[in-house]
């Protein structure tokens, strides 16, 4: 048998790209679980379509650019990003906006800058930011929480996907809606009085935020990413939520525990943006990167237009990912000071 | 003055850019003695790229005069010692795009030195007195012999020898001089046949 | 007890340690030939001493050192020299290399041995000329001539002696072995190294997941007395903790300072066998001829440690260890984190051969082909250098070399852990050494060429000057011939000589 001529080392780890994509994918699961136990099978259909669309565009794409699809489509990213992206999406929303929404995330935010590994933006949040910007009435309403009995069937779901004129949707403002419009209230007071919030949080948000903490938290377990960019996040937020809760008053941007469970902020912090590609790299780098962002998040909920913040947060941070790499470079062996004899 | 200056747009866009015209062009002016430079130093930088070979094959007798004229914009691919790195070096300090190296100026071949058949030498010196780098130890009716270590293969010495006693011989390469190949362009990138 | 620390990074692939059965070692028999390479180690080639068909004995010289960083190459049997000539070596690239073929006529007869039983009474610069006689160099991997590394302490003080028993690499286990079968002896060569440094304290270094091997030392640092602090060190299993560097920054918490060494800190290190070939060759008078070698990999019948005499070639010993090419489809020369492909079995064994491995596809699949990086930073959480192994890849692509060296290319050990995690299987270190190539490449360019322009440029100014020294002389000249002819006559001789003629033709028509 002829030796290979082969290069040291002649070993690996366990870890794979395709093994770290679909370990991704599995974490979704209680999230969207919950998400489907409160508004229905939107967010599935989306799910399903968003990825079928997603997986025939990187092969068109990978084709007009001259690569052999195959090794490509293998490695689950793109259905990562159309995953990531089709939760984030209102569900029961139309085939062309998740079309629009997929093309925009597949090949305006992944394949013009060389595919994957070489964008400088979270691909599933460039295509929110596009929808959400081109198409506001449609982003900003949300069904309304009314369980799996309440919700509409698969019948209905289909012809949301496929007829949308025709599809008559019920929903309701979400908790971080609602705050924002917050007129003089007390926040115990909007608590107790609007449909839209349950127990610590929003109705049905609080449980889904919790399942995307319980994806990511077996997400960190399995070393798929380290703790530093969710944590410093999250801990910021909170610490931002607390400096302007104000008591509960009616100026109060709302409590800490509230931050964390209501809009996509686990969603944020565990899946959006802990995207390695277009985060930073050092250690100390992906600290920095999660506090800007959960400060960021923060300022945009309470002061800015948008109801929600993450995707905003997130891009603007992908700006500022290679200036915090060359400022956050770990000191080499050898080059600091401690050289020096005792 | 005020009132027909408002009445009157065009008059003031025009004395705004006349003055600013006037305030950049006398601070360009001023820069230009005070700061000015002398020589030019990216004929300098350019010399440092090239190969000091001296050869001559890129056109211009020696390395310095080609990099003298690359800083006024002669093409940058006529040096076949220095190779595409060096044009691509060259590409890179001087922001354009590096291109291939002109076929007409020679081939990059692979480094070589000159060797003196002794045997065949006459010592008529005229290969010292070709040599730019003065690789070549001899004297009249004295046997020439090559400092392989200084010689720069440049082959300005083979065509002056009446005898056509000068071998040019690849630089020996050998286990000391192995280095390691960079790995191929990685599967997924190359393009599908 | 000293404090250990701890390093960053660091990978913990499986052991495979038991596989080779450490402890236990097996003599190889005597191959028909010994192939011995002229280089063995860093440094200059060592130059041949005998002719072809000459009869050797045991121990005896072969080749000298040429020049300080170099070491001397003896006979391990007595034999006829058969050739002196190219041959296959142990190297990465698969090349050839001037070796010494021996033909052993299993005798073997050795030369009379002179050792000392009290090397404290010769000065430390005698025992380095035994050990430069003995043509001991680093047995640990790097090969680097022992005799010059214990000169360092002859320019800087040393108080700490490291012995280097971590051995962290997977599968090999001759250090292991060694620190078993022989611990008399590896406290004997420290004493020795330690007198000739002038150490104060000696450090054996040895992982826990080598109880055995620590305990052996133990016991015979107690068995023995000692004018120096000696101690037995375990610390926690992770690779690499036994590259020099990172061995120093877990026994003592310093670095050493990028482009030093470890003498700069005041610390020597050296491996357990380069230890016991000190004491063999100070104690006994014997030379380096043989060393233990870790034979191991699935894909053979008798994984385990032999003593092989060097130049043994290692399609002998796969013979001896019962090798089934039909399982195996590569053989590594080393370990699999740093070893090389060996693609001719005829190499011979070398000083720094301390492993030869043969595994089956399933232990070391081949590698499927690299993705792209996806920036994920396991390598830079990995990377013992504290590097960032990303950024020194994509600039190793695109050739940048003032970036690589801002980066700190060179201080990289290349230890293959940051290949060992990367998910889309690139094979970054490869790409790190072939950046070093072209990088010393250019450095070594850079200053020809700067040479050849001085040259050219003093060439240019002699050239300028034996044209002036021309010019000058013939102006010289010209101004003499001026100044003489306006000496002699008034007016110009041509002028005069016309006249003459006008004259005579003027008289002839007058004539007429």
């Amino acid at each position: 048998m002829a030796l290979l001529r082969v290069t040291s080392p002649h070993g690996h780890g366990q870890q794979s790209t395709s093994q770290v994509m679909s370990q991704v994918l599995l974490a979704t699961l209680p999230g969207v679980a919950a998400l489907t136990w409160f508004f229905g099978p939107g967010t599935l259909i989306n799910i399903i379509f968003g990825g079928l669309m997603a997986l025939a565009m990187e092969y068109v794409a990978l084709a007009i650019r001259g690569r052999d699809p195959r090794p490509y489509l293998k490695d689950y990213s793109v259905l990562v990003t159309s995953t990531l992206l089709c939760i984030a999406l209102p569900p029961y929303s139309s085939w062309w906006l998740l079309t629009v929404g997929m093309f925009s995330a597949v090949i305006l935010g992944k394949h013009l800058f060389g595919g994957l590994g070489y964008n400088p933006f979270n691909p599933a949040m460039v295509g929110y930011v596009v929808l959400l910007i081109s198409f506001p009435l449609q982003m900003s309403t949300w069904a309304a929480p009314v369980g799996w009995s309440g919700a509409p069937g698969l019948g209905e779901a289909l012809t949301a996907l496929l007829q949308p004129a025709t599809y008559d949707a019920i929903t309701l403002a979400t908790p971080l809606d609602v705050l924002k419009h917050n007129q003089g209230l007390l926040l115990d007071d909007l608590y107790r009085e609007s449909a839209s919030f349950g127990q610590w949080a929003g109705l049905g948000w609080e449980w889904v935020n919790l399942g995307f903490l319980l994806g990511g938290g077996w997400l960190l377990y399995r070393r798929v990413f380290t703790w530093h960019a969710p944590l410093a996040m999250l801990a910021t937020l909170g610490l931002a939520a607390a400096v302007g809760f104000d008591d509960g008053s009616s100026q109060s941007g709302g409590s800490p525990l509230f931050h964390w469970l209501s809009g996509a902020s686990m969603f944020g912090a565990f899946f959006i943006i802990t995207d390695p590609v277009s985060s930073a790299t050092s250690l100390r780098g992906k600290l920095i990167f999660g506090a800007l962002a959960g400060l960021l998040v923060y300022l945009i909920r309470v002061a800015g237009n948008y109801p929600d913040a993450i995707a905003f947060a997130v891009l603007i941070m992908n700006f500022a990912a290679p200036l915090i790499d060359q400022y956050t470079q770990p000191q080499t062996y050898g080059h600091g000071d401690r050289g020096e004899k005792s | 003055m005020i009132d027909t200056l408002m009445q009157n747009p065009t008059g003031i866009a025009l004395l705004a850019l006349l003055g600013l015209g006037a305030v950049f062009g006398a601070l360009l002016g001023f820069a230009a003695v005070r700061f000015r430079t002398e020589g030019n130093p990216i004929a300098d930088q350019v010399n440092q790229l090239l190969p000091q070979t001296q050869c001559g094959q890129c056109g211009f007798p020696g390395c310095r005069p080609y990099a003298e004229a690359i800083a006024n914009g002669e093409a940058i691919n006529k040096c076949p010692p220095g190779g595409q790195e060096t044009i691509e070096a060259l590409a890179s300090l001087l922001d354009v795009e590096p291109e291939p190296l002109d076929a007409e100026h020679g081939e990059e071949k692979a480094p070589r030195v000159a060797l003196i058949r002794e045997a065949e030498c006459i010592g008529c010196t005229k290969c010292i007195q070709a040599c730019p780098v003065d690789a070549i130890l001899g004297a009249a009716k004295v046997m020439h012999t090559v400092i392989a270590d200084e010689c720069t293969g440049c082959d300005l010495c083979v065509d002056p020898c009446p005898v056509d006693c000068i071998d040019m011989i690849e630089r020996k390469t050998g286990i000391q001089h192995w280095r390691w190949q960079s790995p191929d362009v990685i599967a997924s990138d190359r393009v599908a046949a | 007890m000293i404090e250990v620390h701890t390093i960053k990074g660091g990978i913990h692939p499986p052991e495979e340690k038991a596989l080779s059965n450490p402890g236990h070692v097996i003599d190889c028999p005597m191959p028909p030939k010994l192939i011995l390479p002229l280089n063995q180690h860093i440094g200059a080639a060592a130059e041949p001493i005998v002719a072809v068909g000459q009869y050797v004995l045991g121990g005896e010289c072969l080749a000298t050192a040429t020049g300080l960083v170099s070491a001397n190459v003896h006979a391990p049997t007595s034999g006829v020299i058969a050739s002196i000539d190219d041959h296959p070596v142990p190297h990465a690239s698969g090349l050839s290399n001037c070796c010494i073929e021996l033909i052993p006529d299993g005798e073997d007869k050795w030369l009379a041995l002179n050792g000392t039983d009290d090397f404290r009474q010769a000065t430390p610069a005698d025992l380095v000329t035994a050990i430069r006689c003995a043509g001991i160099s680093g047995m640990g991997g790097a090969g680097f001539p022992t005799a010059v590394k214990l000169m360092a302490s002859d320019r800087t003080p040393i108080d700490t002696l490291i012995i280097n028993g971590t051995e962290c690499e997977p599968y090999i286990t001759a250090d292991d072995t060694l620190m078993q079968v022989n611990p008399a002896g590896i406290i004997e060569g420290a004493e020795i190294l330690a007198f000739i440094v002038g150490a104060e304290r000696i450090l054996f270094a040895v992982e826990d997941n080598k109880p055995e091997a620590a305990a052996a030392l133990t016991q015979a640092v107690v068995d023995t007395a000692s004018s120096v602090a000696r101690e037995v060190v375990t610390f926690p299993t992770k690779y690499p903790s036994g590259g020099e560097k990172q061995l120093i920054e877990i026994l003592t918490g310093q670095q050493v300072p990028s482009g030093k060494l470890p003498a700069d800190l005041g610390i020597v290190c050296q491996n357990t066998g380069t230890a016991v070939a000190v004491r063999d060759a100070v104690v006994v008078g014997r030379p380096l001829t043989h060393r233990i070698v870790t034979l191991t990999g699935r894909a053979l019948n008798k994984p385990a440690n032999y003593r092989v005499p060097l130049g043994t070639p290692i399609e002998f010993l796969l013979s001896i260890a019962g090798y089934q090419a039909e399982q195996s489809s590569r053989l590594v020369h080393g370990g699999p984190m740093m070893g090389f492909a060996i693609d001719d079995p005829r190499i011979p064994v070398v000083k720094t051969t301390n492993c030869v491995l043969a595994p089956t596809e399933q232990e070391f699949p081949s590698a499927p082909s690299a993705q792209a990086c996806i920036r994920c930073g396991h390598c830079a959480e990995a990377c013992p250098a504290s590097l960032l192994p990303q950024q020194l890849y994509w600039y190793a692509r695109a050739r940048d070399q003032e970036q690589l060296e801002r980066h700190n290319l060179f201080d990289c050990i290349e230890c293959g852990a940051c290949a060992w995690v990367c998910p889309s299987h690139i094979p970054l270190v490869q790409y790190y050494r072939a950046a070093k190539g072209f990088i010393q490449d250019s450095r070594e360019e850079k200053i020809r060429s700067e040479r050849s322009q001085a040259r050219f440029e003093a060439r240019q100014a002699r050239v300028e000057r034996e044209a002036q020294a021309r010019e000058a002389k013939r102006a010289a000249r010209k101004a003499a011939a001026q100044a003489k002819t306006t000496q002699d006559t008034e007016e110009d001789p041509i002028q005069a000589a016309v006249a003459r003629a006008k004259a005579r033709k003027s008289e002839q028509e007058v004539t007429e």
